[in-house]
């Protein structure tokens, strides 16, 4: 058999158990006895159709909270990251300062840390703390996930060989400087994908700053649920969610494939 | 003569195991010196201290009248002046050929952007590679890697070269690239401390080969009297067992 028949072998066979086995488990949900009511009180078209502008609308309020907090993440995470990293004994108060930091934040639940500042911090009562429900949500967002994404930073830093840099401090350049120029351009370049999974995991859990309150797109739809007692809504945001991540994982699988191919690339 | 370098009683250890232990050596400026010796007999060491990329344990090393393991010296400073060329090349993977060289010179010295490419360009076109310059390491082979890195160590105008055993990862057809290069740089007057296992390169190129056995210099001399009759009897095995490995 040659290569090419072989290949074409295997794609019709994934083609045709990928076809029995959607078509088992469509038969299999569509012949449950509370199949006729979930399809009505999820899978209403018109319901749908009603529900998605609001949400829609609603759902610009996770993509703000989402870009805000991912832009501060993004910074302090590097920041800790870098501070873990710093060697020798006088930075060692810094170092455990930060282990206790990621062990707390990424120990409590983010729903927690979010009902905690959300409801705490106003209720001190000083006129220069913001009031904004969003506005707490989005720092317990930040102080949760700036600890997971440290973390992914390190294993970052970490992974690049320490003969790189020995190789620039042979040259005369500062441990700054090589951490600056030579360390974490390797660093972050490796964790692209798993700090993705990070910002997925962002995005869906912006949907947690609506219990504060704050009428995002979550929110929208338990608000239209309650209203007609159809969970049509949840479907809706559902999607919407999804249309998000899907061209995210597909951009950063396009980053990556750019930094190996310039890697590899013969300029001129 | 004034003396490169001076290294004075060095010891060095890792944990419980003392890999340098009391070294002495000198050279001059000018001076190519090889040093040989089993793996393991702390060449790299010895250089990765000269580059103060190791701390020593007790001794002290001077370069050109400075002493370098004083207290409270700049040590990025000291390791302007020193270029160290590494068995697997570590040039930087994110940079193009030419940023590799000219990294250093615009970040340590404060070359400005413009005349470090162009002393970059100079270089790597008298080491035949100008034409690689927009390339990433990981599209060059072993020895185009290991010419840009002593191209790289140059830049800086360093007063003094230490090469480790920058032949070894090397598949044999490509050595020869680089030990011209070495051999160009030592022509040019580079003061030179060469860790290597090439002995016919050795025996070519250095003034002075020092034996490093144990964590000593244990005898030195010109190639010609250290390759054919050296006096101690661990350096007749050593050199014994090269020859029995067809290597010289």
């Amino acid at each position: 058999m040659t290569a090419g028949s072989e290949g074409r072998r295997a794609v019709t066979v994934a083609i045709l158990s990928t076809i029995v086995f959607f078509t088992l488990v469509g038969i299999a949900i569509t012949h449950a006895p509370g199949w006729p009511e979930v399809r009505r009180t999820f899978f209403d078209w018109g319901e749908f159709k009603a529900s998605i502008p609001e949400i829609a609308r609603a759902f610009l309020l996770n993509v703000k909270i989402f870009a805000i907090a991912e832009a501060f993440i993004l910074v302090l995470a590097l920041a800790l990251a870098v501070i873990r990293s710093l060697p020798g004994p006088v930075f060692f108060p810094m170092r455990m300062l930060g282990i206790a930091y990621a062990d707390f934040f990424r120990g409590v639940p983010t729903i927690l840390v979010i009902a905690l500042l959300g409801f705490g911090a106003p209720a001190l009562q000083l006129s220069w703390v913001p009031l904004s429900t969003t506005f707490w949500g989005i720092v317990a967002l930040v102080l949760v996930y700036t600890a997971y994404v440290s973390e992914v930073y390190r294993a970052g830093i970490e992974s690049v060989h320490p003969s790189q840099d020995a190789a620039a401090r042979s040259l005369g350049l500062s441990h700054w400087q090589s951490l600056r120029k030579v360390v974490l351009p390797q660093a972050v370049r490796r964790v692209i994908p798993p700090l993705l999974n990070d910002f997925i995991g962002l995005q869906k859990d912006t949907a947690l700053v609506g219990f504060l309150g704050s009428v995002e797109a979550f929110k929208q739809s338990q608000i239209d649920a309650a209203a007609t007692f159809n969970y049509t809504p949840f479907v809706a945001a559902a999607v919407l969610f999804v249309a998000l991540t899907i061209p995210l994982a597909r951009f950063t699988d396009w980053l990556v494939l750019r930094d190996r191919r310039r890697r590899q690339a013969t300029g001129v | 003569m004034s003396e490169a370098l001076v290294v004075d009683g060095l010891h060095k250890s890792f944990g419980t195991l003392e890999v340098l232990r009391g070294v002495d050596l000198a050279v001059a400026e000018h001076e190519v010196v090889c040093l040989i010796g089993a793996s393991g007999s702390g060449k790299s060491t010895l250089l990765r201290c000269v580059n103060l990329l190791e701390p020593i344990d007790q001794g002290r090393i001077v370069v050109e009248g400075e002493e370098i393991t004083a207290p409270g010296v700049n040590v990025n400073r000291i390791r302007r002046r020193i270029g160290i060329v590494f068995q697997a090349y570590n040039l930087f993977p994110h940079m193009s050929v030419l940023r590799n060289v000219t990294l250093a010179p615009t970040l340590a010295l404060g070359t400005s952007r413009v005349q470090a490419e162009a002393e970059a360009k100079e270089l790597l076109s008298r080491f035949g590679l100008a034409d690689k310059r927009n390339d990433y390491p990981d599209s060059l082979s072993g020895g185009q890697q290991q010419r840009v890195a002593i191209v790289r160590a140059l830049a800086m105008r360093p007063d003094l070269m230490l090469l480790d055993e920058v032949t070894s990862a090397l598949d044999p057809e490509l050595v020869a690239e680089v030990l011209e290069v070495i051999r160009e740089l030592a022509a040019g007057g580079m003061t030179m401390l060469i860790a290597t296992h090439e002995m016919g390169f050795a025996r070519d190129i250095a003034n002075r080969i020092c034996f490093l056995d144990e964590g000593v210099i244990l005898e030195q001399g010109p190639p010609e009297q250290m390759l054919t009759e050296p006096k101690e009897p661990r350096t007749q095995q050593f050199l014994q067992r090269i020859i029995n490995a067809g290597r010289l």
